[in-house]
């Protein structure tokens, strides 16, 4: 898949590049050097460029110099460096990030922990394991592959755990295994005076404990504005005997989301329920050359025995059929689950293909198919301006709502897809009352990005009103501070920033994520 | 009439791994290194109880020649649906020097020995990337071969493989007893789980050694050094065109 990406160069980036903030960048290159070892540390226009961005729209903002950790030891000699001379510090895992949290607006020290990729110990009968942050969750899943165990969280990237646990990432399978907050069980950090601590004791490594502040889950979602993750201590999960994966498409989403509280409410032993609305589903089936009926769609996932998992997809059966779902088709066998699943495994590459002139086909009201140029979704005067075909990107919501709260949800982003003439399809994790809606858009088209982003503003609000949150997984980042604020309330965010001045008073960690502190910098 | 199946699994450094080369250049760092069954072998093993999952199969028996720590890797085999385990020991020197020529020998007497209508193997194994022993356990025991197999269909004791090739791949049919070495297009191997590993650990294990077997399991090549490949240098930029072929013609390429 080839995603283009085009940068805009904003205004401050310009005149970064004309100022020189810090003593000058060679001092630190050396500097560094002379910490790090020479081969660990760059100023190259490439390398700084790559850092500066991550996988969402925000226009990258380069740091001034990157440097690959080796060693917790690194990570807090440069901290106290950067802390000696106010230098802003990133911390960069795979830069996969979904929300502009690896951009250094301010310029300062990117420091890469990809390279500390060791696996420091699995505990299969404790079912946990310790890792450097640099270790992807792919590369963990793969190492402990004979244990019988895995760790369950697989956001759409394959991402650093450190990332993971900065974020608070979630994948497909919360709904049984909770996301990141349930499942770090001690975090190694390094502070912004270059101190090191462990969250949750030395050498903690119990299931429960009541010793003390909750460090850890402070930890986890600051996005690398409080510390530095190095090392992260992980619960691990049994690899279920037994899988079944099902289909089930719907006449509407009403009856979707009340078959999906209905199985939640069951007692089966969901993994993941997964929601695609009619035109993802059209699109999926064009990408994934599928013939799946154009309807809001269910596909689920039940681990369990090899002695109960097929009456469980009949009690799974019974239940959507409740609620008049057209058909459902499931499977055991892995190639056949594999094949079901196609569609909601490829959405992302499936909505991207969607190009202009392309043609979708879509079932109205009245149940009768209609097909529509894709170009008559998008503002007339966006055909006018551009005559071309521009590469075009994906922008993804990420809000999270009470699941009873959900049909409202989805009612209010196809008015406004609607209003704003956005094209976007809805993909969610509705047994978490998560969804996205991936919006295909063309990143150089100021006027469509506005209405996107008004877009944005506005689910958001709405799902605070329907008390949700304004970000399910992806995180706060750049984007989203003013929604954070309306979230919280001015005394929870200046609880934050309470947080924030005690551990970071010179605002140095990612300075300009999650909350603005008033110090200019 | 289903059929009956022999595996062999190696144990070799983890594909994760980055891999040392010992500072006497006498061979690569094998101590506190990850272990693992070979990939090609895991896809030998899948394929195999694949077959049993259809009833092709009735029996799978995984086959594995080293150390005590091979065991670790039948168990493996185990857990992912294997029947029964064969543990031929290898020990030390012998180990080390243990090559595919003798292991053939070995998987080859213990086909015969078990009267199997199938040896199902990796092409290759990801530490020495031979891609001999199969070929050879065909030649000992003269049956026939269909090596980097990416579909197997058997019925009426006649396995239809397609292979994959240079430029494509080639359908043979070949007449069991015979020998399928896997290739990576095969299938996708399935992960243990942990009520399969409990149960693994109950099912039989017989440990033999090449003697008891009739083999001569002694080395006919000896390894001089091992070295790691030359660091990659640093490129250069060139202006123009003809400093290009100046430069390709100082380095003597053109």
């Amino acid at each position: 898949m080839n995603l283009i990406k085009v940068r805009t160069t904003s205004i401050s980036n310009i005149l970064h590049k004309l100022t020189y903030r810090y003593a000058s960048s060679q001092t630190l290159v050396t500097d560094l050097k002379a910490i790090a070892g020479n081969e660990n540390v760059s100023n190259s226009a490439s390398v700084r460029e790559q850092h500066g961005h991550d996988e969402s729209y925000h226009a990258g903002h380069e740091p001034d110099v990157v440097v690959f950790a080796q060693s917790t030891d690194h990570v807090s000699k440069i901290v106290k460096y950067c802390a000696s001379k106010h230098i802003p510090i990133i911390p960069w895992g795979t830069g996969t990030g979904l929300e502009g949290g690896v951009t250094a607006p301010k310029g300062g020290v990117c420091l890469n922990l990809s390279r500390m990729d060791k696996i420091i110990s699995v505990n299969p009968d404790d079912f946990d394991c310790t890792v450097q942050a640099g270790v992807t969750r792919n590369a963990l899943n793969t190492f402990i592959r004979d244990t019988g165990l895995q760790f369950p969280i697989d956001p759409g990237a394959n991402a650093s755990l450190g990332g993971m646990c900065a974020t608070s990432a979630s994948g497909t399978m919360a709904v049984k295994y909770g996301t990141m907050r349930e499942n770090v069980m001690n975090l190694e950090v390094v502070l912004a005076d270059g101190s090191i601590i462990k969250t949750s004791g030395l050498k903690g490594r119990s299931r429960k404990t009541s010793a003390g502040y909750n460090l850890t889950n402070l930890f986890v979602g600051q996005e690398g504005t409080l510390g530095i993750i190095t090392e992260a201590t992980l619960k691990l999960h049994a690899t279920p005997e037994a899988v079944l994966a099902a289909v089930a498409p719907f006449k509407d989403f009403q009856s979707a989301v009340d078959a999906t509280v209905a199985i939640m409410q069951s007692g089966l032993p969901v993994a993941r329920i997964e929601f695609l609305d009619e035109k993802m589903v059209d699109a999926c089936n064009r990408f994934s050359k599928l013939s799946l009926d154009v309807l809001p769609t269910l596909f689920l996932e039940f681990h369990g025995s090899n002695n109960n998992i097929e009456m469980q997809g009949q009690l799974a059966e019974e239940t959507c059929k409740s609620f008049e779902c057209l058909k459902f088709d499931y499977a055991t066998e892995p190639n056949k689950r594999a094949d079901l699943w196609k569609a909601r495994h490829n959405l992302f590459y499936a909505a991207l293909a969607l190009k202009q002139g392309s043609k979708v086909s879509l079932r109205d009201h009245k149940n009768e198919i209609s097909t529509i140029l894709l170009s008559d979704m998008l503002t007339f005067s966006y055909r006018e301006k551009s005559g071309s075909v521009s590469p075009s990107e994906g922008y993804i919501t990420d809000v999270c709502v009470p699941i009873s709260a959900l049909p409202r949800m989805i009612y209010l982003t196809n008015k406004e897809l609607k209003r704003l003439e956005l094209l976007g399809m809805i993909a969610g994790h509705v047994g978490d009352g998560n969804f996205h809606v991936v919006l295909v858009v063309d990143p150089k088209n100021v006027e469509e990005m506005e209405r996107v982003h008004e877009f944005s503003m506005i689910l958001a609000k709405e799902s605070l009103d329907l008390h949700g949150t304004v970000t399910g997984e992806h995180g706060i980042g750049l984007g989203k501070k003013q929604l954070l604020i309306d979230e919280f309330g001015l005394q929870g965010i200046n609880t934050m920033k309470v947080i924030k001045e005690a551990l970071d008073p010179l605002n140095i960690l990612n300075p300009g994520k999650v909350i603005d502190m008033n110090k200019s910098f | 009439m289903a059929i009956r199946i022999l595996v062999g699994v190696k144990r070799a450094i983890d594909y994760a791994v980055k891999v040392q080369v010992k500072t006497d250049k006498s061979g690569v760092v094998t101590e506190g290194v990850k272990h693992s069954m070979n990939p090609f072998d895991e896809i030998a093993v899948e394929e195999a109880i694949r077959l049993k999952e259809k009833k092709v199969a009735q029996e799978v028996i995984a086959l594995s020649c080293g150390p005590a720590q091979c065991q670790e890797t039948l168990r493996t085999a185990l857990a992912l649906g294997a029947d029964r385990a064969i543990h031929v020991e290898v020990t030390g020197k012998d180990y080390e020097m243990l090559q595919p020529l003798a292991i053939s020998k070995l998987i080859a007497a213990v086909a015969k020995k078990e009267n199997v209508d199938l040896v199902l193997l990796g092409k290759l194994a990801i530490d020495d990337d031979s891609n001999q022993t199969g070929q050879m356990v065909a030649g000992l025991l003269s049956w026939p071969q269909a090596v980097f197999a990416s579909k197997v269909d058997i019925k009426d004791k006649t396995a239809e493989v397609m292979r994959e090739i240079d430029g494509g791949s080639e359908t043979l049919r070949v007449k069991l007893p015979a020998v399928i070495t896997s290739d990576l297009r095969l299938n996708q191997p399935r992960f243990a789980n942990l009520p399969s590993i409990q149960k693994a650990k109950k099912k039989p294990m017989a440990k033999m050694s090449p003697k008891d077997l009739g083999v001569d399991i002694k080395p006919h090549q000896e390894y001089l050094s091992y070295e790691e490949p030359p660091k990659r240098q640093g490129g250069g930029r060139v202006a123009n065109v003809d400093e290009l072929i100046s430069k390709l013609k100082e380095k003597g390429l053109i």
